[in-house]
């Protein structure tokens, strides 16, 4: 947990250290996934801490959800909107990533069998 | 007396109990609308208006919940690191779709919020609507937007993707396990992911790799798009 935390302040002090609107937590990721790929971080060290944190994670933002009733005028105005867009744009990224790798993923294997 | 009810710890046990209570639910009936975190901010809801308590009021407990958020997400690195080793062989694909799914995921939520004349805190509340809840949070919060609004966007988008995307990929033909996962994974985030895995385990690994490049990918794509909007 002690490595989990630290790792996002070195996140946070990066992001804001750098000026990018980058979340700190996210920068945070990164220097774990790179710190365990470059055997900094040993797994077990972290292991127990992040199950418990990624398999609650669905828990851990219910209160942020909540905090939504102070913006119910917002949704009054905005909902169709809102409903319409995410819907649209589930969509159209659905299409978007599966098209696209199983485009380049099948042209490299085909390239790959005839250089055989 | 009602002091005790109101205390932050109060509240915090009572978000507790209320999210065992949904999954509870959503684990008898397994129907998609029950999805727990959708039930739990309902009946939330509901409970603070019913007992006319204030947001400000159960925000002073939620709090304890919602600092755990940042290092669930900096967790989300162990997963990134395992998924890693399985797709080395389509890194290229991988990184291309990446940036070319959050590209579409950002702009086309973006694009038609902007015509349609919505205030640019929606639209910042919107762009980051296909990655996972705190990450998206994190990316509305920092650039204006509000994030409860993007949690509640990201869960529907959520909900909606992991209900249509199979039946969409199929239509598609896209019949090949690691297209299939990381779609799911980047449109539907959590949710999609556990529902790539049941189709197949391979599909959910790479839905979850999905799920994380696309949060990083969307985070430091949306400042840039977001800073092209006009006014």
């Amino acid at each position: 947990m002690a490595i989990i935390l630290g790792l996002l302040v070195l996140g946070e002090a990066l992001s804001f250290l750098l000026g990018i609107p980058v979340p700190g937590s996210v920068l945070g990721m990164v220097l774990m996934a790179s710190g365990l790929g470059l055997k900094i971080i040993r797994l077990e060290w972290v292991k127990d801490a992040g199950g418990f944190l990624t398999g609650n994670l669905a828990f851990f933002f219910v209160p942020v959800g909540v905090g939504f009733i102070a913006h119910f005028d917002l949704l009054r105005t905005q909902g169709p909107v809102i409903l319409g867009v995410t819907v649209f744009s589930t969509l159209c990224v659905l299409a978007a990533a599966g098209l696209c790798h199983q485009w380049i993923s099948g042209k490299s294997r085909k390239q790959e069998k005839g250089g055989e | 007396m009602t002091r005790i009810f109101t205390s932050p710890a109060a509240f915090a046990a009572l978000t507790f109990i209320v999210y065992a209570a949904a999954l509870g639910l959503y684990k008898k009936f397994k129907f998609f609308l029950l999805h727990p975190v959708l039930v739990s901010i309902a009946a939330l809801i509901a409970i603070l208006r019913l007992a006319g308590l204030s947001y400000e009021e159960y925000s002073r407990g939620g709090i304890f919940i919602t600092s755990l958020l940042s290092p669930a997400v900096v967790a989300l690195g162990i997963s990134l690191y395992r998924e890693f080793g399985k797709i080395r062989k389509e890194a290229g694909a991988i990184v291309i779709t990446t940036i070319f799914g959050s590209l579409v995921g950002i702009i086309s939520a973006v694009v038609p919020a902007l015509l349609l004349g919505s205030p640019p805190q929606v639209i910042i509340s919107l762009a980051p609507k296909s990655v996972t809840t705190p990450i998206a949070m994190e990316i509305a919060g920092k650039l204006g937007g509000v994030p409860s609004l993007a949690a509640v966007i990201v869960i529907l988008t959520g909900v909606f993707g992991a209900v249509t995307g199979p039946a969409v990929l199929g239509l598609l033909h896209i019949t090949q396990e690691s297209a299939f996962g990381l779609a799911m994974g980047f449109a539907a985030h959590g949710v999609g992911t556990a529902r790539a895995f049941e189709k197949a385990d391979a599909a959910g690994a790479f839905a979850g790799l999905g799920l994380c490049l696309n949060g990083l990918a969307t985070s430091v794509l949306t400042p840039v798009i977001i800073s092209l909007i006009p006014g």
